[in-house]
């Protein structure tokens, strides 16, 4: 096998500068919704010493003062630029699997008897950068979890090229150099405990014992271990943590002190996360709500979170709307000023896959209705659940969004 | 915006006689976009360009895979700025503007230039 990692350099800040050739060489930050934190920094903004995910309130001012840029995040932009730039990648290889907004793996075996993989590298990088402005690196190795590594090395060793082939020649170098947390599908968790067994790099990892790993721990690590030892265990839209779960959370503009007040925003964010779960064909088993107060204010401190698991995994917005409005009740305490809550969907599934439960009734009108509900809000319609109230505003708080350049007529990009 | 037939199933009464003859509707997309994924419409400001038929607020289309060559009208980002201007590569790198009040810019007198993309279509519209 032959997998190539690519993967967007500082994607929503590239995205931004793409149009404003003006901000070339400036530090470039995207912040969350709702302007809560960091999370895209361009390379002048990493040299400036900001960190990922920081609170932006914390570094506003000094930054400003520094020169730095900032933008709120644009999600319909950055769509339609990802969406092109995952365009070329299938024009340059038909195997592939978007992984996430900014990276995909490519399944080059077929193109490697007939390329020079580094100068394959390279053309992808430069294409990108031609066709659509957003600079990209390339992590060529036998394996996914492989390509991961030699990503990750691209960075540390500040390769210029931002092309890595892993192979038989470097491979323990670069292993000895992992550290375990660096890792593809090793969690804090996993890797303390890792550390706590004196494994402490991805090459003590790839040497250790494969049946007693096992044993420890799961078949997982023992796929991690072939893996990292050149065996690919782990094939295109597959992978060893897929997105088993959605989460839809906001902060809210104005805290909330009673019960009542967070009924309707909470059903909204479940309707939003169950329109999620069914637009990828997924049932889930477990769903929690968490409420918390602001973390960065002088009141008192809260936060508390409530779970439930349904009998058969469901995607039925009714059903999720009365538990999650029973759980809000259970544990909505008074005399807190609560300024974010949320919705986890857990142990998602494929619809196809679910088993269901010889004594409870199948309810197969649930899923056309959904689908009803589903098809007529794509089409404009609003239609929502009682507890919703009508209201879609999600409280936004957006700053500094800059234009839909690509997706809306009266924000094109101008020129002189 | 495209509006799809509808070939469906239900054949009450005497079948349309043009129902063997039907085509796509004309696609502007498809006559003025070669390739889709390095295509952006980008909107003209100002008059500097209006004797290549670009006017105050036309929409350009731009094609970023295409590499310009003499004569050429494109995108340039420059110093920070991104312009609409003619290339020309001989006797010297230039951009050149389409109306006598707007001088020409050597390229050599700039510190940053970047090529990024060809002008392969002009959209005016009437108001």
């Amino acid at each position: 096998m032959t997998i190539a990692l690519v993967d967007c350099e500082s994607f929503y800040a590239s995205c931004e500068t793409v149009f404003r050739p003006d901000l070339k060489g400036k530090p470039v930050v995207v912040l969350s919704n709702n302007d809560g934190c960091v999370i895209a920094r361009s390379i002048e903004a990493k040299q400036l010493g900001v960190a990922m995910g920081i609170p932006w309130f914390k570094i506003r001012e000094d930054y400003l003062k520094k020169g730095g840029i900032v933008f709120s995040s644009n999600y319909a932009f950055y769509g339609d630029m990802s969406s092109r730039v995952m365009s070329i990648l299938r024009s340059l290889c038909p195997k592939m699997e978007c992984y996430s907004i900014d990276e995909a793996f490519l399944d080059m075996t077929d193109l490697a008897s007939h390329y020079d993989l580094y100068e394959f590298g390279c053309y992808i990088r430069s294409v990108t950068k031609q066709w659509v402005g957003i600079p990209v690196r390339i992590a060529i190795g036998p394996t996914k979890t492989l390509a991961k590594v030699a990503a990750y090395q691209i960075k540390r060793q500040g390769i210029q090229s931002k092309v890595m082939i892993i192979d038989s020649h470097n491979r323990i170098d670069m292993l000895r150099s992992t550290p375990i947390r660096e890792i593809w599908g090793i969690g804090s968790r996993m890797s303390h405990h890792l550390h706590g067994m004196g494994i402490d790099n991805a090459y003590a990892l790839a040497n250790s014992n494969i049946a007693t790993m096992r044993k420890r721990f799961s078949v997982v690590i023992e796929r991690m271990i072939r893996e990292l030892n050149g065996e690919s265990c782990i094939g295109l839209e597959e992978s060893l943590s897929p997105r088993k779960q959605i989460i839809v959370s906001r902060s809210l503009r104005s805290p909330i002190t009673r019960a009542e007040e967070a009924r309707m925003p909470l059903s909204n964010f479940v309707a939003r996360a169950a329109e999620k779960l069914r637009s990828e064909y997924q049932h889930c088993q477990r769903m929690s709500i968490f409420i918390r107060t602001n973390r960065f204010s002088n009141h008192r401190q809260a936060c508390i979170t409530d779970q439930q698991t349904f009998p058969v995994p469901t995607n039925d917005s009714r059903l999720m709307l009365r538990t999650a409005n029973g759980m809000l009740n259970k544990i909505f305490r008074k005399g807190y000023r609560y300024s974010k809550l949320g919705v986890i969907l857990d142990d998602c599934t494929l619809a196809s896959s679910v088993q269901g439960d010889l004594f409870l009734a199948q309810d197969t009108h649930a899923s056309k209705l959904m689908q009803s509900i589903d098809q007529m809000n794509q089409k404009g319609a609003r239609l929502f659940f009682a507890s919703q109230h009508g209201t879609f505003s999600y409280p936004r708080n957006q700053q500094q969004v800059s234009q839909r350049y690509t997706t809306c007529w009266e924000e094109l990009p101008t020129v002189s | 915006m495209l509006l799809p037939f509808y070939l469906g199933p239900a054949y009450v009464g005497f079948p349309s006689p043009a129902s063997d003859y039907m085509e796509n509707p004309i696609d502007l997309n498809e006559h003025l976009i070669k390739n889709r994924t390095a295509t952006f419409l980008l909107r003209a400001k100002g008059v500097s360009m209006i004797g290549a038929c670009i006017a105050d607020g036309a929409v350009l289309v731009v094609d970023r895979s295409m590499t310009p060559i003499h004569g050429d009208i494109v995108i340039a980002s420059i110093d920070g700025d991104i312009i609409c201007k003619r290339l020309l590569l001989r006797p010297q790198a230039a951009l050149k503007s389409e109306h006598p009040d707007y001088p020409t810019i050597m390229i050599s007198d700039c510190a940053d230039v970047e090529l990024m993309g060809k002008v392969t279509a002009v959209i005016n519209q009437f108001k």
